[in-house]
């Protein structure tokens, strides 16, 4: 695969009032790369999230190649079983008609297996809100999928959901690589299991306010780095998710 | 005597059916967005306007209108630049205009700013709500998708490139123009119940977006249009009326999200 560079970040800090949040960061993304981002709470990983879309004032350098389209899976949504809107309603925000077809190859595309028929019944008419938390971890990765997006930014695609439907996600973040090779679709990811990352992700930028490691995980996740970046009780720790 | 009073009642139920339609529609709205506080507490802001109307004698209207735009901006600008949260806000804003509106309000006029009476409508109040109900639904329908989004997520509408802040701020100056025209209709005080009742009652019987707004419009209507026969039939003040009609879809559709 060709070697571009899709996103370039140069000395990127970000200050909350008196908080630096992040101080100095620089890295760049390689296009069709599983890019992960890692580190503890309050390592600043959703604020370089919200700085690479421009959602925040920041300082430093952040070059997307020119003319991207990014899309952004957010953590869980918190969409109560009550609230009125559909699957097929959900996905359909953001066409500007229904296009059955497009959102029927995003599905498939992140997994869901079955005829159209089958599809429409067991899971476009349900409520969005009733979906399991694997289910629905996916519909957002569909949406996100639905415009053709060159670079997908996940924000801790597997929290809120279970053991079994955390591995699916992965597995389908893996598999839709695969699947969209030829277009070369980057995915960029923040997580707090070094163990996926392993597993599944070309580079990973550990975070703790500053950078802390760059590169391959199997050299950038050291024990050492771990301990740095999570103290002595690294594969130990809570999390909390805090919304900004 | 007689042909004047129908033609009169004919006018104010075409004003409530339309405000209630609109309301209805923001309603859904606002209740998914969990403003239904919020909503609730902007409506008695137009308490001073509403005042400064009958003292001065112009369509009260106006003052309703002039006021809510203003709380409305003000609202939003605050809490652009603080990070005090809306609540807070919106609930300081209340008390205060209700403060300023009962010390200002004539006591003659106290009880319809209050609670509205919409047998005293106008040929003009027809021509307000007819132009305010069709400019809420065209700028509804056209904000619909990127709203709906917004108000599941606004951080996925803002990445795909939605200016959330400028649909609220779009939002927030639609409901301040239908509460305006909701005073005639049920009051300041029970503005508010007008707007979230029939949403409430829609959502529990709705499993699709296009289902809940539908329906959410029409309890809209009917409640206004029940109401406003109650009222005639027993001679009794049409606001109050209307809320209690708006509540009974509300009490049936609890029958329907039981466990």
């Amino acid at each position: 695969m060709e070697s571009q560079i899709i996103l370039k970040v140069e000395n990127l800090s970000v200050k909350f009032e008196e908080e630096q949040v992040l101080d100095n960061i620089s890295f760049s993304v390689k296009k069709g790369d599983i890019f992960a981002v890692v580190g503890p709470n309050g390592a600043g990983k959703t604020t370089l999230f919200r700085a690479l879309f421009n959602f925040i004032p920041y300082k430093g350098k952040i070059e997307w190649q020119e003319g991207i389209k990014k899309s952004y899976v957010p953590q869980r949504l918190t969409i109560d079983f009550y609230f009125p809107i559909s699957v097929l309603e959900f996905l359909t925000l953001k066409l500007k008609k229904e296009d059955r077809e497009a959102i029927f190859e995003v599905l498939k595309n992140v997994g869901f297996s079955g005829d159209e028929h089958h599809l429409e019944k067991h899971l476009l008419d349900k409520k969005l809100g009733s979906l399991s938390g694997g289910e629905f971890q996916k519909i957002l990765i569909a949406f996100a999928l639905l415009d053709k997006p060159d670079v997908l930014l996940f924000d801790e695609p597997t929290s809120g959901v279970d053991i079994g439907s955390e591995k699916t996600i992965y597995h389908t973040l893996a598999d839709l690589r695969k699947k969209t090779k030829k277009t070369g679709l980057t995915v960029i990811f923040i997580s707090h299991d070094i163990q996926m990352v392993y597993q599944y992700v070309d580079s990973v930028l550990c975070l703790n306010k500053e950078a802390v490691c760059l590169g391959g995980p199997s050299q950038a996740l050291s024990a050492e780095i771990l301990e740095k970046l999570y103290g002595k009780e690294a594969g130990v720790f809570a999390h909390e998710h805090r919304k900004f | 005597m007689e042909y004047l009073s129908q033609s009169s009642f004919i006018l104010s139920l075409v004003v409530g059916l339309l405000v209630g339609a609109a309301a209805g529609l923001l309603g859904s709205f606002m209740v998914l967005k969990r403003m239904s506080l919020v909503g609730d507490a902007l409506t008695h802001v137009a308490l001073p306007g509403v005042a400064l109307g009958f003292l001065f004698n112009f369509n009260p209207f106006f003052g309703a209108f002039g006021f809510l735009a203003l709380a409305v901006l003000a609202i939003w600008r605050i809490g652009e630049t603080t990070r005090l949260p809306t609540e807070t806000i919106v609930g300081i804003f209340f008390a205060l205009s209700l403060a300023v509106g009962i010390l200002l309000t004539p006591e003659l006029e106290l009880l319809e700013a209050l609670f509205g009476d919409i047998s005293k409508t106008q040929i003009y109040d027809g021509l307000f709500a007819i132009s305010g109900s069709i400019i809420v639904f065209l700028v509804m329908k056209k904000i619909f998708k990127k709203f709906m989004l917004a108000v599941i997520s606004e951080d996925i509408a803002r990445s795909a490139g939605v200016s959330v802040d400028k649909i609220n701020l779009l939002f927030l100056f639609l409901v301040a123009l239908i509460v305006a025209l909701g005073v005639r209709v049920v009051g300041t005080l029970l503005m508010g119940a007008l707007v979230i009742i029939p949403a409430a009652a829609a959502k529990n019987f709705s499993r699709t977006m296009a289902g809940y707004v539908f329906l959410s419009i029409v309890f809209g209507i009917l409640s206004v249009g029940a109401g406003l026969f109650l009222a005639k039939i027993l001679n009794l003040p049409p606001g109050p009326m209307i809320v209690l009609a708006s509540v009974i879809p509300f009490l049936v559709s609890l029958s329907a999200i039981k466990r």
